[in-house]
């Protein structure tokens, strides 16, 4: 299977900010043009921090945030796009599918607000891609911790992201349904060439999915 | 079973509970959210002003509506010379009384509701596409719903039994501002009230009593979905 995702040259991810939390500074600079590229370090670093804070959710206290050549985020030139013009794929460490709809509307909440000019994906395509078709008519109350990580990162997707952030997708998980999602995002990574920032502690993951690694 | 001087009570009684807390809903909502989502400077006080009629003698409230919306009040000339309407001895009177003093039951369950839902799933709607307002009304809104509700009929429930403020602010008045329990203080003082009484004491804890459960039901029906849990 192969899907039409708009790709540039420039470097995947352009990333320098400090973000204040509380009395803390969290810093992180780094480039990457690789496929997947990991932020590696121990619980509590500030990893997911960053995330949110390229997702639009924090606001840094200065630097910038340019990904796959579109500047989200720059201080010195008063840039600060909101997160629902960000185009960013988000997958939380827990699933967060929204408990007052079935998965299928979880699925096409953020597909019906893309652009068609983004959207590379149908609810088909997605739930072939995933596995999931069986579960659309399902609460996400009813999911296996696996299930609702599925969902999850078929609802980004359906949203036409330019770009994923996975925060530990599979640290809520059992061993059987890490490879399980381990898997999808190696599909993801491979198939789909959308720019990844994966955020884990965990080494062996590191090893197995990511191109370029930045230690936190 | 009631006689049709009764019937007329309980239908004054619903009619101004309905109107108070419709009336209020608007507000309590916008206060409930200013309160459980937004930090702002004399946030303190506003809270404390919301809960005054909580705690401060009912007759002390009536006082102030009758001082502030009374024929020569600042808000009640106000309404009288732009629009002609009266609130004083008047049934719109009892209806405003009623929805004050249910304001700080309706802003406490609309606000814990709104505390409960996840800001977290809030966040992931941003991230999907979604702005603040489509944010509120797909994913806020639906789920405090069940806490809005349980507010609104918790607050009709203390509409109906609303005294002091009424009595002072708009009098007793058959057949305008008489409602359930106004009408019970009037039969007590009458020689040959009792049967009365009881019918109508009997109404006012029926009446309370189907609004607990309908809030509480509510309440839980939403909840099953996954929603908040309110009371």
């Amino acid at each position: 299977m192969s899907f039409n995702v708009p790709s540039g040259d420039a470097p995947a991810f352009d990333v320098d900010v400090a973000i204040r939390r509380g009395n803390r500074l969290i810093e992180a600079r780094f480039t990457s043009t690789a496929g997947l590229t990991a932020l590696f370090g121990p619980s509590g670093a500030g990893k997911t921090t960053v995330l949110d804070a390229i997702a639009g959710l924090l606001r840094p206290e200065r630097g910038h945030i340019t990904i796959a050549g579109k500047t989200l985020f720059d201080a010195g030139q008063r840039i600060d796009l909101a997160p629902e013009r960000r185009a960013c794929g988000y997958v939380f460490q827990q699933a967060r599918l929204f408990p007052h709809r079935r998965v299928r509307d979880n699925l096409l909440y953020g597909e019906r607000l893309a652009p068609a000019d983004r959207r590379f994906m149908t609810l088909q395509e997605a739930s072939a891609f995933l596995g999931i078709g069986h579960l659309l008519d399902r609460w996400p109350r009813t999911l296996s911790g696996g299930e609702a990580q599925r969902v999850a990162i078929g609802r980004a997707l359906l949203a036409g992201p330019r770009f994923l952030l996975l925060d530990e997708p599979l640290a809520s998980l059992d061993a059987e349904r890490r490879d399980e999602i381990m898997q999808v995002i190696e599909r993801l990574r491979d198939e789909l060439r959308l720019p990844i920032l994966y955020v884990s502690h965990d080494r062996a993951e590191i090893d197995r999915l990511a191109g370029d690694v930045v230690p936190f | 079973m009631l006689s049709s001087e009764e019937w007329q009570i309980v239908l004054l009684s619903l009619k101004v509970s309905v109107a108070g807390v419709g009336l209020m809903l608007p507000l309590a909502f916008a206060l409930a959210w200013l309160l459980a989502r937004v930090r702002f400077p004399g946030k303190v006080l506003v809270d404390a002003l919301v809960h005054l009629p909580l705690v401060v003698p009912p007759v002390v409230t009536g006082w102030l509506l009758l001082i502030a919306f009374g024929g020569n009040g600042p808000v009640g000339g106000w309404l009288d010379r732009m629009f002609g309407i009266t609130l004083m001895f008047r049934w719109t009177g009892a209806a405003l009384a009623a929805a004050i003093m249910a304001l700080p039951l309706m802003v406490r369950a609309m606000r814990l509701s709104l505390e409960a839902v996840d800001t977290r799933l809030e966040n992931a709607a941003r991230t999907l596409g979604a702005g603040p307002w489509r944010t509120f009304l797909t994913i806020t809104f639906p789920l405090s719903l069940p806490g809005i509700l349980a507010g609104a009929v918790l607050g009709f429930a203390r509409s109906i039994g609303e005294f002091g403020a009424t009595i002072t602010f708009v009098s007793n008045i058959p057949g305008e501002t008489r409602t359930l329990p106004l009408a019970i203080y009037s039969a007590l003082q009458m020689p040959d009230g009792d049967a009365m009484v009881a019918r109508l004491a009997g109404i006012s804890v029926a009446l309370s009593l189907v609004a607990l459960v309908a809030s509480e039901l509510l309440a839980r029906r939403f909840g099953t979905r996954g929603g908040g849990h309110v009371l």
